[in-house]
């Protein structure tokens, strides 16, 4: 819905786009200042979607909140989870087994690749390609099929919790694993020739949006919005968890810091994504999957923070502990609100086409924004 | 720059700071009214390059707020947290929002989750909350029998 709400002295028009519209995906509420076509001005309004789940924590048990977590990045749903248990963790000084460590990592590369194939899709289809759309879903779908069988969700997984993982892997999941690797590999190159090289997506890409490095981290972008400006800030690099220390990969960052730079970094990552599974997926080590801890979990007095890499980009949990079962408060810092509040910035003096290009490239999912 | 000698770095930069122990990173704890020059230098002053602040937020401790601010630097990587005392009854503190962007958004999640209020702030007004929302819902003694449910 867009719907003219306005025109200020200079002749400018305001007008809102969204909570409901496609190209927002999801319900994102924006309120732009146009001269003509082109923009002065992005507002976003947030709170469409406004749970208030950090409110919601304080009554729930250091168990029960890292489920509510699955509903704010619902795309990176394993590794908000992923980022809670390790919180947690610190707190209680839980060592987690060498297996479950493979295998929490495991899951979030996977969500990873996921997740870009969906961010692939829909933002390829934004910028006007509806085909593109089909085939990550249908890569998508396999990935999903694998995660239904180990945890039993295709969306809101909860499958990480304090000391481990919640069961163990299905006894499919490595063959299952592999089968996909192979299928997907060429995808890519496939996805490559489809969309990245065409010069008419390259026409929508290149030069729009513009985020230089400085403005990027004044801004607190993270993520692959921040790394297409080339700052390097993966988090599994800079402070690795679990097993990231041992794998190989690198971190994939590029200059440009336009819509075109963002869009190659995505599609790098996949590829560093797939190397990371398969360096681990033969090599998971036998033995528990999750660490024996008390049914009643307290967190002594103090303060917990833990980062982890989501798609989207750095996700803290901040946890204040009085020493009782429910935190005393708790944050949660998604990357996607960081990562929107450089939206006007980059948008100024373009096109209203080129907004809905800058939107796609920014992987924005409302529920980590609005919470 | 690890821990402790980051530490003497800033005790050496600002000799009326107070420090907080037990925390995994160093741990400042200032009084409000110094904050805007405090963030000046620490963003650009004696070589610390604070240039990115990763998380802000606040905590109601019933007797007064603590504002939280989460700085690192993309140069030298070491990280440093701000806790700023307030005053319940009227919690005010100088924006930061014209050091590091990101504190506008952050800031106004802030004022309307806490009613904690930012001077010099260029746009402060509610961000999740409706317009006409009454109270702040993070604090401690909100009551609200239409939207909580309590376990």
């Amino acid at each position: 819905m867009i719907e003219e709400i306005g025109t200020t002295e200079e002749g400018d028009l305001v007008i809102n786009v969204g909570p409901q519209h496609p190209s927002t995906h999801g319900v994102l509420h924006l309120v732009i200042t146009l001269n003509g076509e082109t923009i002065r001005k992005v507002e976003p309004h947030l709170g469409y979607i406004h749970r208030s789940i950090e409110k919601m924590c304080e009554s729930l048990t250091y168990r029960q909140f890292i489920y509510v977590t699955s509903r704010m990045d619902y795309l990176s749903s394993h590794i908000n989870n992923h980022g809670c248990a390790l919180c947690v963790e610190k707190g209680l000084q839980i060592e987690v087994p060498a297996r479950a460590k493979v295998i929490r990592v495991l899951m979030d590369e996977l969500t990873r690749l996921a997740s870009h194939q969906l961010w692939w899709g829909a933002m390829a289809m934004d910028v006007g390609a509806l085909t593109p759309f089909f085939h990550a879903f249908r890569e998508r779908e396999a990935i999903n099929d694998i995660m239904e069988e180990t945890c039993g969700a295709r969306l809101t997984m909860n499958y990480m919790v304090p000391g481990g993982v919640m069961a163990d892997i299905h006894p499919a999941f490595q063959k299952k694993v592999k089968e996909f690797l192979r299928f997907f590999r060429g995808k890519i190159d496939e996805y490559d020739e489809l969309v990245t090289g065409n010069i008419i997506f390259k026409g929508r890409m290149k030069g729009v949006g513009y985020l230089s490095a400085a403005d990027a981290v004044s801004y607190g972008c993270t993520g692959p919005t921040a790394r297409g400006s080339g700052v390097s800030c993966d988090i599994r690099k800079l402070y690795p968890y679990e097993v990231y220390g041992e794998v190989k990969f690198n971190e994939v960052t590029a200059g440009g810091g336009d819509c075109y730079s963002r869009y190659l970094v995505r599609m790098q990552e996949m590829r560093q994504s797939v190397s990371i599974i398969e360096q681990l997926i033969d090599n998971i080590p036998e033995g528990e999957f999750l660490a024996k801890t008390k049914a009643v979990l307290k967190l002594p007095k103090g303060e917990f923070y833990s980062r982890v890499e989501t798609a989207r980009g750095e996700f803290g949990v901040y946890i204040i502990s009085e020493g009782g079962t429910t935190p005393y408060r708790i944050k949660f810092r998604s990357p996607g609100f960081s990562n929107l509040s450089a939206l006007d910035h980059m948008a100024r003096g373009h096109k209203i086409g080129d907004l809905v290009a800058i939107m796609g490239t920014l992987d924005l999912v409302i529920p980590d924004i609005d919470r | 720059m690890n821990k402790e000698e980051l530490r003497l770095r800033l005790v050496e930069l600002l000799p009326s700071a107070g420090f907080e122990e037990g925390g995994e990173w160093a741990t400042l704890a200032i009084e409000p009214a110094g904050w805007g020059g405090i963030a000046r230098e620490l963003r650009s002053g004696g070589g610390l390059d604070f240039d990115y602040l990763f998380c802000v937020t606040a905590i109601d401790w019933r007797t007064h707020f603590t504002m939280v601010y989460h700085l690192t630097s993309t140069v030298h990587r070491h990280i440093l947290v701000v806790k700023v005392k307030l005053d319940r009854d009227r919690p005010v503190i100088q924006t930061v929002s014209d050091i590091w962007r990101t504190a506008e958004f952050h800031e106004r999640e802030a004022y309307d989750l806490f009613g904690v209020e930012f001077a010099g702030h260029p746009d402060l007004r509610r961000l999740f909350m409706t317009d006409d929302w009454n109270g702040w819902p993070l604090r401690k003694d909100y009551e609200d029998p239409v939207n909580m449910i309590k376990l």
